[in-house]
């Protein structure tokens, strides 16, 4: 009997990372987000989309078909359709029923609004599509305080139909603010009753985000207590990969834990303009349009923008920080819109790099970048979700009304 | 567990690692939901 | 570890949409919405090669797997199985 010396034992092989691969680039994002309309029920204090009005320029029914075809020969697996409120166009289950039946699958975003008891059992019944539902507060008032009066109510309505239809594991997805952070393990109960799956998300400065992220995103200590109940609750608790930038704090949570922006996800918005990722709707991350020739795939493989996000990055600033390797640098996005330089620290850096240099910036907001693209609504919203629209003959797509043709049940 | 092993003993752990690290080269699982810029 | 049973014959998922890419494959499974990273172009070739093989480790041997790399290969194979990415093939 011989103990073998500890050198003449065979090193392991080290294993690619993930990351490391996609500096070849993909020939076709994984997934990504399409945004249908640009017209919404609500108008959401945080919206990162600027929602609210119809576009009249929105791709038809025929351009979202081609789209799909396009995304079917790409093998996109997934999209997450998103809006706006999706549901709000008329021809939103043709689109889905003619992604499941070209081989992407499909999850939704909603808040709720047209989500009866008939709609969920036509989803229960559908394997390939699976819905998101929108809150923000696990209460009406904190939630309703984002999202406008009856919002909660519409979204708790919506996931007891599904839950009723007998769906199971939908989403139900959280914005993680200063507010509704103390409220996380009544999110977990609110899920666990409807048979939902949770999903925790970060607050970006996009969109309308921007004029209320200083108030609204999360306390250093509030960001330490997410992070450390995302790591109590494992695999359980989905959060699409957004807090990559808190695995400085030590131990990465589930997920790729990189900015997929124009490498692995990209966003295609209403009116088909393509966008590195869906927080970053701004000329600066705009990569190309899909009514282009040579359509949305030509734009994944050949936009100017995209070949550069492709590119190994290094650390600028933060290369000398020994964290670096695990929160590359954090959101692109979050930077952008914060006016924090783009090789710097991320603004909620978890040691504190980012809020030295958001304290630096000039009091009135010059130099902070805005998009040109906003669709929010002008003038008081009336959110009276009781009250029965009066019948009204069909519309034309450019109608910017974003209730047109809609029928509450 | 004691603190000595047999050659075996060890030779069987080591493999157990090397196999593991030798999977992790070939193919790793990542849930759908595990990238950042879809919400 | 999870392993496969070598001798027998296996399949892809009918419901696995296997993805080519420079480094390997992406391999979704649109019933589970699980999704793999192959990070070896020979795993994918073995992959491709199970349909028409009449044994794993044909398919193995097909796709240029030498004896040494086999157990790797094994329970690569045994992870996809685990994730109901590959299936036995019924007679």
């Amino acid at each position: 009997m011989t103990i073998t010396p500890p050198q003449q034992r065979a090193a392991p092989a080290t294993a690619t990372r993930l990351v490391d691969l996609f500096q070849y680039g993909l020939d076709a994002p994984i997934c990504l987000t399409w945004e249908l309309t640009y017209a919404c029920n609500l108008a959401c204090a945080h919206c990162l989309s600027s929602s609210g009005r119809r576009d009249p320029r929105e791709l038809s029914t025929a351009e979202c078909k081609a789209v799909i075809d396009e995304l079917e020969a790409l093998q996109v697996f997934y999209v997450n359709i998103g809006g706006g409120e999706p549901t709000v166009r008329s021809d939103f289950w043709e689109l889905v029923d003619y992604a499941t039946a070209h081989h992407v699958g499909v999850k939704f975003s909603t808040n709720g609004v047209r989500i009866t008891p008939q709609v969920a059992r036509r989803l229960a019944a559908n394997d390939y599509v699976d819905v998101q539902i929108s809150l923000d507060g696990a209460t009406a008032e904190v939630n309703d305080a984002l999202r406008g009066p009856g919002s909660y109510e519409m979204a708790m309505r919506a996931m007891r139909n599904l839950a009723d239809a007998g769906m199971r594991n939908f989403k139900l997805s959280v914005v993680c603010t200063r507010h509704n952070i103390p409220q996380i393990d009544a999110f977990k109960q609110i899920a666990d009753t409807y048979g939902a799956q949770l999903r925790l998300t970060r607050l970006r400065p996009s969109g309308r985000g921007a004029d209320v992220w200083d108030e609204l995103h999360p306390t250093p200590d509030q960001q330490r207590q997410l992070y450390e109940w995302l790591l109590a609750h494992g695999e359980e608790v989905l959060t699409g990969d957004s807090f990559f930038h808190l695995s400085a704090y030590g131990q990465a949570l589930p997920g790729l834990n990189l900015c997929g922006a124009g490498r692995v996800v990209c966003l295609i918005d209403p009116v088909g303009d393509v966008y590195a990722c869906p927080f970053a709707i701004h000329e600066e991350f705009l990569a190309g349009n899909v009514r282009q020739p040579g359509g949305f795939a030509k734009v994944w493989r050949e936009s100017p923008l995209f070949a550069r996000l492709r590119k190994p990055q290094h650390g600028g600033a933060c290369a000398s920080c020994s964290c670096y390797d695990a929160c590359k640098g954090g959101c692109m996005a979050a930077k952008f819109f914060t006016g924090l330089p783009l090789d710097g620290p991320d603004p909620e850096c978890v040691h504190g790099h980012g809020e030295k240099l958001l304290a630096r910036r000039p009091g009135d907001r010059s130099g902070i970048p805005r998009p040109s693209v906003d669709h929010s609504r002008r003038g008081p919203v009336p959110v009276k979700l009781t009250r029965r629209r009066p019948d009204r003959p069909p519309v034309s797509a450019c109608d910017e009304n974003p209730l047109a043709g809609l029928r509450l049940p | 567990m004691d603190n000595l092993r047999t050659t075996d003993g060890a030779a069987e752990e080591q493999t157990a690692l090397t196999e593991e690290a030798a999977v992790e080269s070939l193919i790793e699982e990542v849930s759908i939901d595990g990238m950042c810029g879809v919400y | 570890m999870p392993a496969i049973d070598l001798d027998r014959a296996w399949d892809l998922h009918p419901q696995v949409s296997v993805r080519p890419e420079p480094f390997g494959a992406l391999l979704y499974h649109f019933g589970t919405r699980k999704l793999s990273f192959l990070k070896d172009r020979r795993l994918l070739a073995v992959l491709q090669a199970l349909a028409q093989a009449p044994t794993a480790r044909a398919a193995c041997t097909a796709a240029g797997v030498d004896a040494g790399d086999l157990p790797a290969y094994r329970a690569a194979l045994g992870a996809l199985a685990d994730s109901s990415m590959l299936v036995e093939r019924t007679p």
